[in-house]
């Protein structure tokens, strides 16, 4: 098959997607199923994290496994926000509270991205293993930190009753257009990123993931590439955080859970690792299946839907296993770009040992 | 400060120490032999609880289910290796942990569909329901010194099978140069097998004394598995002495956290600002502690490999 119209397919299914999702308002309001705006607007926003983590995981090539920490803090940012407007008293007595969205979204930012940069610098002093484990500890201890804030109601969290405001005529309490916000957002990221990987940037992060040892050797700081890319997500995680908390009213603790992290990674993998349109596709697909899943199940078998996790867990098993070029790779093999095969992130070449990521010696 | 405060602050910390080490020596075996970071390490003490509890009630008698849940809990390793983590050795670290993370989740639900949601109690056994007196006019829970000295016992044994017999030194050989250990003639993929179910019979001790204590619940593998994680990365990956000192350190730092820092702050702050900034801090000490590890030394306090 050739090159150009496997491109020209190719655009034809990733235009299509995107045509689905300007329209998909106008077809849930048609069916009067108001329910699945407000449900894509929640897919679109954890895409945005899934999407940051993908630039670490996918193109970084380092596992945190404490992404939702970035999440829950720029949740917080505005959750945090909200009380201080709300009883006029100002933040760590600095401060003022407030509720405007274009602030408060780029102080999420700020807020995780600083917060990132911090628990950057010292677990990219470590790789492979350690660098899972510590990602992880890191987020559970500003779980933990959440919880241990009476002010901030420790585990219950913050109900955030009242969307940020906008400017003008624009107004986060319609559901359409707050679905047009995230999915404006989203196009612009995955846009942003799809430009970052190609650039001198994205090239040494690649780089240093595929042969960190060789990327230094010819003169580049891996680490302050890493810690930059760690830094970006950290950003956007927060961002997509801030409009978390505005789609569904509260910002607790529970943000930060380490199951939420794997969550992100699920949605990352699942999707389609290092491939701009894939961790969209995969918190596409968790929250779909985390939705209608329970709901076949019980269709099945009635009140075993309660269960389905049971179902998910073998299932990631075999799809880590089997199908790790994800759903971004179907999609791929579907466009005529050659037979979907066992993914590599450096062909192997003949004679070349299985490669692994060392972590010691 | 009261010394009956802290001598009884000092045991909680070593009884905490002992339960992760239990916990943290399989897991860093684990590691060190197979490269395999194993998420699912939780759920085996989970169900280590879960199988103490049911044999307990079953034979009416802590002990005989303990006894009973650790080999059945080895078998359960065993089966998880055997089925689905043999297949993940020659994988990337990312596979592991999300394959691992499945398990989670199945065993989880697995879990929750036998036993049900509601946790279940599950008492210490009578002759060590009562207290003794450690040092005079200082008393002590009785089972939580037994799990003490258990945890030691286990260490010594540990040391004692890794550095003395002849198992022990196919494991130090398959943890320091597997290629060449197979070259000599150590099956590796059993040597491994017998390991892993070595490890998921510690968790399942731990989880068994841990239910006696706490109560046995679902999620119960999580919490202590994250402090496991802590545990190992402050003592080195993959060394087994480095499991113990870390294990005490971080139940220590805990426990001592809990207890006083809220006090200490009291002499320099305000107290309701004491407490709240002592709360905080003290639920993050650990985690600060293991910075500051990660700092000095980023291998951890004992390095497994040179």
């Amino acid at each position: 098959m050739d090159e150009a119209a496997t491109r020209r397919r190719r655009r034809l299914i990733y235009g299509g997607l995107v045509g689905f999702l300007l329209v998909l308002p106008l077809l849930a309001e048609a069916a009067g199923q108001g329910f699945y705006i407000s449900f894509a607007t929640r897919v679109l926003i954890l895409a945005l994290a899934a999407s940051s983590l993908n630039l670490i995981l996918g193109y970084g090539g380092l596992v945190s496994f404490g992404h939702a920490a970035y999440v829950g803090i720029g949740g917080y940012v505005v959750g945090i926000a909200f009380v201080h407007a709300g009883d006029g008293t100002p933040i760590l007595g600095l401060l003022p509270g407030g509720t405007d969205a274009l602030v408060l979204l780029a102080a999420a930012m700020a807020v995780s991205g600083l917060v990132a940069a911090v628990i950057g610098a010292i677990c990219l002093r470590t790789r492979g293993v350690a660098f899972i484990m510590i990602t992880l500890a890191f987020a559970q201890m500003l779980f933990f930190f959440l919880v241990s804030l009476r002010r901030y109601n420790g585990e219950d969290g913050i109900a955030v009753w009242q969307r940020s405001t906008l400017p003008g005529p624009l107004d986060l309490n319609e559901p359409v257009q707050f679905y047009y916000l995230v999915l404006g957002l989203l196009l612009a990221l995955l846009y942003g990123l799809n430009r970052l990987v190609a650039s001198r940037f994205g090239r040494a992060l690649r780089a240093a993931r595929d042969n960190e040892g060789r990327a230094q050797a010819l003169g580049f700081s891996t680490f302050r590439y890493q810690l930059t890319a760690f830094v970006l997500a950290g950003a956007v995680a927060g961002l997509a955080g801030a409009l978390l908390v505005n789609a569904t009213g509260f910002v607790a603790p529970s943000y930060l859970h380490w199951t939420r992290s794997g969550d992100l990674i699920v949605m990352v993998v699942l999707g389609g690792m290092g491939t701009i349109a894939g961790p969209t596709l995969g918190a596409a697909a968790l929250m779909g299946m985390e939705e209608f899943l329970p709901e076949l199940i019980d269709a099945l078998h009635d009140g075993a839907g309660d269960y389905w996790k049971i179902v998910l867990g073998p299932l990631l098993i075999v799809i880590v296993l089997f199908a790790r070029r994800g759903l971004a790779g179907v999609i791929e093999a579907a466009a005529g770009a050659g037979a979907l095969r066992l993914p590599r992130l450096i062909p192997r070449r003949p004679g070349q040992p299985p490669r692994r990521r060392r972590t010691r010696r | 400060m009261d010394p009956a405060l802290v001598v009884e602050q000092t045991l909680n910390g070593f009884q905490l120490g002992v339960m992760l080490f239990l916990m943290a020596a399989g897991l860093t075996l684990v590691f060190g032999i197979m490269d395999l970071i194993n998420l699912a390490h939780g759920s085996l003490y989970m169900v280590g609880a879960y199988l103490t509890a049911t044999f307990a009630q079953a034979f009416d008698s802590f002990l005989l289910g303990l006894l009973l849940a650790l080999p059945a809990a080895a078998l359960v390793g065993v089966i998880v290796e055997v089925t689905a983590l043999r297949t993940l050795y020659r994988r990337a670290h990312l596979d592991q942990v999300l394959a691992t993370f499945g398990l989670i989740l199945f065993f989880n639900e697995l879990v929750r569909m036998i036993w049900g949601p509601v946790p279940i109690r599950l008492d210490p056994p009578d002759f060590l329901a009562g207290q003794v007196e450690v040092l005079p006019g200082i008393p002590y829970s009785a089972f939580r010194l037994a799990i003490i000295v258990v945890g030691i016992a286990v260490a010594i044994g540990l040391w004692a099978l890794i550095a003395r017999t002849r198992l022990g030194m196919r494991i130090r050989a398959g943890a320091s140069n597997r290629p060449m250990a197979t070259a000599l003639g150590v099956d590796i993929a059993r040597l491994f097998t017998v390991v892993f179910a070595l490890g998921a019979a510690l968790a399942a001790l731990a989880g068994g004394m841990a239910g006696a204590v706490l109560s046995v619940e679902v999620g119960m593998g999580e919490q202590i598995l994250l402090l496991t994680f802590v545990v190992i990365v402050i003592g080195g990956i993959g060394s087994v002495r480095g499991a113990f000192f870390g294990a005490l350190l971080v139940g220590l730092v805990d426990t001592y956290g809990r207890a006083f820092l809220p006090d200490l702050l009291r002499l320099v702050l305000e107290p309701a600002v004491a407490d709240g900034v002592g709360a905080s801090l003290a639920s993050m000490a650990i985690y600060l502690v293991m910075a500051l590890v990660l700092v000095v030394r980023p291998r951890g306090l004992f390095p497994a490999h040179g």
